[in-house]
Formats: structure tokens, C-alpha cells, sequence
């Protein structure tokens, strides 16, 4: 069979997805043997401007270049990954949205702001059709080497539409609500095995809200511990305001 | 030839604020324009952050970049704390000096084997050297996977790091995490002698340009990276306070990335920096090393910043050991082990104040600097990021070096111009792009893609 063509693209992001790659060690070269790695910036030089079996995309679209080339990826390639949380849900690119642009602008780069044009922060979807979400920040390399293995095969990959407390409870964690904390994890997706509060977090929501969560539950959970709502809006606008976009389509 | 035309635009993108372009013009043999442009759109931290907790100011933040996310953290939870007026514990600085010494190496063994390699090797990236140089790749990657797997024992994972929050760690390592940790470690040994050999075989560059170099420095005995004032080779030193007048920022019309200058036109930081100015506090096989490969503080050629690295990997892999195993004989307080939401549960008092976090990262020192609000809110925040302090002195350096080499090929020419730039190692795919390379003028400029 002959190994399809792969490519890796970044938009506004920090690139640490694409670094989560790197940072697979030796298993790299595996998955490069399968795989004909064709462009990725991050690690090599090599280009090529053909068509693509698969695209994998990280980072949000945040101006109207950005808008252009994601269009112009989206039509070279025959499947289109996001990568991360910026790509998937607009991430931590999204609370931008909150202020006022030109504000925002004129408060980093001053008097000189106008050389910088800005627009709302978007997740990949929110422009072109994705076929694959792969969320996290940074993504959870087991679970983008079983998205990978869907995508190649041309199954669907379903992303965990459960809260990231299924996956809490099975590693058998004191509920950071129990601590007096408040966290994410009842309206978060899972799929990343519960990593930040295995290490003594709490959940920020980088995976994206649940598309049914159980609203009655959390509300019961805030007044139990008696948490102002608000808190808990602001924390999810941390990687979450960019779902508004999807609201008003 | 010396009569010719050459532009040569190079595109890129930087880690930091996103795409750029190096642009060079000659005119008739003269130099009329020399010039490291970012062009990409500014994700805007700094106005982001207004509005959100000082607490929550580490997890943002880390999120500017994902190689140096681990410097991010630390610098932003300093200036939170100095904000806040929280001194950390012993054990907290010295979990969080091991955190940063892994970073460096995780950060400096990327850019020795995937960046500067391949160009010494003649070869366009690590992939064609997976069939010529085997061991070689496998080595890179298996030492970059040790750094990986070290921090996630440490802080749950390398990129964006979990327990290091303000006030110290959510999750402090066990017996048996300190015990895993030197096993990677001291495992690593063979590998990082392997690296100084292949080292000290490449031939770099010959470029001089004799260039201030600032980093932090201290009156104690150990290699600043996490604390110090910040010093220069011109002999300036000032509390990190004062690091707006250190570093002096200017915005330019093209570049995104603020530029920066101290006492000349120009200043570099990072590992050549940081060994110009510290060098006898290296640890004592760091300066073996550099002995071997014979380089001498002060040393004035950028392409030698790889060498420096080189350097600071073999300092970061024996302190990171020296921190272990003191852990090892002296225990671990468990008791210090912090929970996350301090701020939610009044746990610590709270008031108004201004901190500033300035932390060396693998590419120069930080700086981190928030103004609160009395309930911990942020009002302002300023970041200054190495690879922005390094542009202004890029360019400086493209100035001197172009007339030098004007007499080569184009090909040359952007040879020399992309390692130069990659030998500050402004990040990964800034310097890997660089190799799509226009010449306009003296052929048809190729179609960029995407």
C-alpha cells in the first residue's frame, strides 16, 4: 500500500502540539515508516505544495491571511485533523474575544497598533469542514496515536462525549470539589485520562465543553460547595469563549 | 561579481508572534536594506491577561510557547509571587532549578541535533540522516524523549507542565519518582558523551562581531538560571526591577516582535551570553568540555551559540543529578505539597502589588512583570521574550556579515544567513523554514506555499 501523505501546519498557537510529536521518541520513527511525512515545519525543512491524504492543523485562525491559507490546506487535502486545543475549540487564543479588538491592540503594541490588524479568534470548523478533532492542550499522545490509526484506516474517530470524571474516578482521585477547589472536570470531555488532576490539578476545560452536559448536576455541585456561578463561567471562558461563534451559526 | 543585485527574502515563523522573513538587498554590491521582518498576526498575551487571576497567570502564559513552556511557568510564577509577596521554600527553588535544567537540555539537544546538524552535515533536516546517520537520529530522540519522560515524573509532562503552580507543587515526587528520575538520568551519560564527540567534530562558521551580551548574573557560586540581577559584558548590572531600562523596548514597523538595546545599538542573550558571562560557574565537566572544543569566554562569534549549548547541556544533565540525589540523602517535605485554588480558599492574604519574574530560558533571560489588583486580579502585564531581545542584534550581525561573504553564490549567502539566525535558535520552526529561500531579482521568486 502506498503510505499516504501527511503533512503538519500551525496557525496561532504555541506549537507544543506539534512538539508532543517530537517528544514521542523512537515510536516516531514507527509512525514515520507508515506514513510519508511530507511537510512539518516544526522538525524539517522539506515542502511540497501537492495534494494531501492527510492535513494535520494546529493553532487558531485569528486574521484574514490565516482565513486564505487554511482555505487553501482545506483544498489540497483529502482529510483535515485539527490538532490541539487552538484548533479544535480556540483555546486559550479565544479569551481575546472578551475584549474589544482594537483595545486590545492599541493596549500591547500603543500608539503603533495599527500596523498589527487582529480579528475574533476562530477554531478550524468555524472556517472550513474538519474531519477529525484530536483536543487537549497539549494533546494526549495516546489518544492522537489511536485518532492517527482511525485516520489512516478512514474510520471515524469519536471523540469521548463524557466527562472527564469518568476517567477521574477510574484513577481513583480525591475529587478536587471534596478539596474545596473548583474545577472543569464535570462539563469537560474526556479523553485525556484525567491528566492535570492525576498530577494535583484541577481541570481547565482546555478539551472543550460536553455537547449535553449535565447542567442540573453542576449547579448542585456549585451550591453543595457554594461556588459563585461566575467563577466557574470564567474559568471555562480560559479556553471556551470561542464557542459563542458556534452558537450564533 | 562584487557589483551584483541580490535580494534574498526568506520566510519563516517565529514561536514567539508568528511568521517573518528575512530580507536582504543588494544594490550594486552595496547593502541597502538588511532586515528580520515578523509579520504574523500577535496572539496578544499581554492584553489577554488583564482581567484574569495572578493564579491562573502561569497556566495562560505557558501557552506562548510550547518548547520553553516550563521558563514561561517558572518566570510568571516569580512575578506572581513577587507580586504577592510569597517566598518560596529551599525545596520548592531547588525542585523548580531542576524543572528549569531540564528544559534547558530537552531545549538545547533539539536545536543541537535537529537544527544546527543538519546544516553542518550538509543535509536539509534530520529526516535524510534517519538513513545515513541512524544512530545518530536515534540518539537525538532518545535523549529528548529522557528530558520528556523526567518531567513528566517531575510536573506531569514537558510541555505545559502540570503541578509547578504559585506557591510551589501540587504533587511532590516519591522515593520511588527520585529513584526513576536518576535512572534516566545518569542513563543519559553515554548519550551526552556521544553528543560532545559529534560536537566537537562539526566545523562551524568563522564570524566575529564584538556584541554586549547580557544575562543574569549573581554574587554566589552557582550558574544563575532561575535567580540573579541581570548583568551585561559591558559591564552593566541592575536588579531584575529595573529590567525595562535592561532592555529598553522599541517597536519597529517591521516586526510584530518588539526589539530591544542597552548600552549600544544592540544586545544578544541566551547560552553564549550567559557562558560570556558566567563561565567559571559551570559545572566543573561543562568547562572539560569546553575546554576540548576550545572555547574561551568572551567568545564574539553567534554561530558559537550552539557550542554554548552544547556546553550548558553537559552543566544541566550533571546539576539535574546533583539535585537528585541530594533529594535522595535529604528527603522530601511532603508536607509542602500545595493544593491548587489557594487564592479561592483565603488561604493567603492578598493585596495590591506589582512582581517581576526574570528567569534564563534556553533562548536568553525572561522577564514576567504583573500589576494586581487587591483581589489578585491582573491590571497589567508585560512579557519580554529572549528571541525579541535577539532580532535587533540579528540584524546587526546580517549587516556585518553580508559584505563579508557578498563574494559567494546566492546559495551561500542564504546558507550562511539561515545558520546565522538559527544559531541564536529563536525556535524550532522559525529557523527549519528559513530554508524556503526567494531570491528575487536575479530569478523568478518561487510560488510560497502554504
Amino acid at each position: 500500500m502506498k503510505r499516504p501523505k501527511v503533512a503538519f501546519f500551525d496557525f496561532a498557537c504555541c506549537e507544543g502540539c506539534q512538539l508532543q510529536v517530537a517528544n514521542m521518541g523512537e515510536t516516531l520513527l514507527e509512525v514515520l515508516d507508515r506514513v510519508d511525512v511530507v511537510e512539518f515545519r516544526e522538525v524539517m525543512s522539506e515542502r511540497w505544495n501537492g495534494p494531501l491524504d492527510v492535513a494535520i492543523v494546529e493553532g487558531s485562525i485569528t486574521d484574514q491571511h490565516a482565513v486564505e491559507r487554511i482555505r487553501q490546506i482545506r483544498e489540497r487535502a483529502a482529510v483535515m485533523v485539527a490538532y490541539g486545543s487552538c484548533a479544535t475549540i480556540g483555546g486559550v487564543n479565544g479569551i481575546k474575544n472578551g475584549f474589544d479588538l482594537d483595545d486590545i491592540r492599541r493596549y500591547v503594541y500603543r500608539a503603533d497598533y495599527r500596523f498589527f490588524p487582529t480579528a475574533k479568534t476562530r477554531a478550524i470548523h468555524q472556517v472550513v469542514p474538519v474531519d477529525y478533532f484530536v483536543n487537549g492542550c497539549p494533546v494526549y499522545i495516546p489518544e492522537f496515536v489511536e485518532a492517527l490509526k482511525a485516520v489512516l484506516q478512514g474510520l471515524p474517530y469519536p471523540v469521548p462525549d463524557y466527562a472527564v470524571c469518568v476517567e477521574c474516578k477510574l484513577n481513583e482521585n480525591v475529587c478536587m470539589y471534596d478539596r474545596g477547589v473548583t474545577c472543569l472536570g464535570p462539563v469537560t470531555k474526556a479523553g485525556c485520562n484525567s491528566w492535570c488532576i492525576n498530577n494535583g490539578n484541577i481541570c481547565y476545560g482546555c478539551r472543550g465543553m460536553l455537547s449535553n452536559p449535565n447542567e442540573k448536576g453542576a449547579q448542585e455541585v456549585l451550591r453543595k460547595y457554594q461556588i459563585p456561578e461566575d467563577l466557574l463561567i470564567k474559568k471555562m471562558d480560559m479556553y471556551n469563549l470561542c464557542r459563542e461563534l458556534d452558537k450564533n451559526e | 561579481m562584487n557589483e551584483r543585485n541580490v535580494t534574498i527574502n526568506v520566510e519563516y515563523l517565529t514561536r514567539v508572534e508568528g511568521h517573518g522573513n528575512i530580507v536582504v538587498n543588494v544594490k550594486e554590491g552595496r547593502l541597502e536594506t538588511c532586515r528580520l521582518d515578523i509579520v504574523e498576526a500577535p496572539r496578544f498575551f499581554e492584553g489577554i491577561l488583564r482581567g484574569r487571576s495572578v493564579f491562573e497567570a502561569q497556566h495562560i502564559t505557558s501557552r506562548i510557547c510550547g518548547i520553553c513552556s516550563c521558563g514561561h511557568t517558572l518566570a510568571s510564577i516569580q512575578a506572581a509571587e513577587d507580586a504577592l509577596g510569597i517566598t518560596p521554600s529551599d525545596q520548592t527553588v531547588s525542585l523548580r532549578k531542576l524543572l528549569l535544567h531540564l528544559e534547558m537540555l530537552d531545549s538545547h539537544i533539539l536545536h543541537i541535533y535537529l537544527l544546527a546538524a543538519p546544516d553542518l552535515l550538509g543535509v536539509k533536516s534530520f529526516v535524510p540522516l534517519i538513513d545515513s546517520h541512524a544512530n545518530v537520529v536515534r540518539r537525538a530522540l532518545r535523549m529528548k524523549k529522557t528530558c520528556n519522560d523526567v518531567c513528566t515524573v517531575l510536573v506531569g509532562r514537558h510541555v505545559h507542565p502540570i503541578s509547578a503552580i504559585v506557591g510551589g507543587f501540587t504533587k511532590l515526587p516519591m522515593e520511588r519518582d527520585l529513584d526513576a528520575m536518576l535512572d534516566l538520568l545518569t542513563g543519559m551519560r553515554p548519550d551526552m558523551n556521544a553528543t560532545v564527540e559529534l560536537a566537537a567534530s562539526l566545523k562551524f562558521p568563522e564570524f566575529e562581531r564584538d556584541t554586549e551580551y547580557v544575562a543574569l548574573v549573581s554574587d554566589d557560586g552557582e550558574y544563575p538560571f532561575l535567580r540573579g540581577d541581570i548583568g551585561s559584558t559591558d559591564g552593566v548590572r541592575m536588579p531584575k526591577r529595573d529590567y525595562k531600562e535592561a532592555t529598553n523596548e522599541f517597536i519597529v514597523e517591521h516586526s510584530s516582535a518588539k526589539h530591544t538595546k542597552l548600552s549600544r545599538d544592540s544586545y544578544a542573550v541566551g547560552s553564549l551570553a550567559r557562558f560570556n558571562l558566567n563561565y567559571e560557574k559551570l559545572h566543573p565537566k561543562a568547562r572539560e568540555v569546553a575546554a576540548a572544543i576550545n572555547l574561551k569566554p568572551k567568545c564574539i562569534n553567534p554561530y558559537l551559540n550552539t557550542a554554548a549549548q552544547l556546553i550548558e547541556s553537559v552543566h544541566c544533565l550533571e546539576e539535574a543529578i546533583g539535585i537528585l540525589e541530594f533529594f535522595k540523602n535529604n528527603c522530601i517535605n511532603y508536607d509542602e505539597a500545595i493544593l491548587v485554588g489557594l487564592n479561592e480558599q483565603a488561604k493567603i492574604p492578598i493585596k495590591a502589588g506589582s512582581g517581576v519574574g526574570a528567569v534564563e530560558v534556553p533562548r536568553g533571560v525572561l522577564f514576567h512583570h504583573y500589576e494586581i489588583d487587591e483581589k489578585g486580579v491582573i491590571i497589567n502585564a508585560n512579557c519580554i521574550i529572549p528571541t525579541n531581545q535577539n532580532l535587533n542584534n540579528i540584524e546587526r550581525d546580517m549587516e556585518k556579515l553580508v559584505p563579508e561573504i557578498i563574494a559567494k553564490s546566492d546559495d551561500e549567502i542564504t546558507l550562511g544567513l539561515e545558520m546565522l539566525v538559527r544559531a541564536y535558535d529563536p525556535c524550532i520552526s522559525c529557523s527549519t523554514h528559513m530554508l524556503n529561500v526567494q531570491f528575487i531579482g536575479s530569478r523568478a521568486p518561487s510560488t510560497p506555499g502554504c
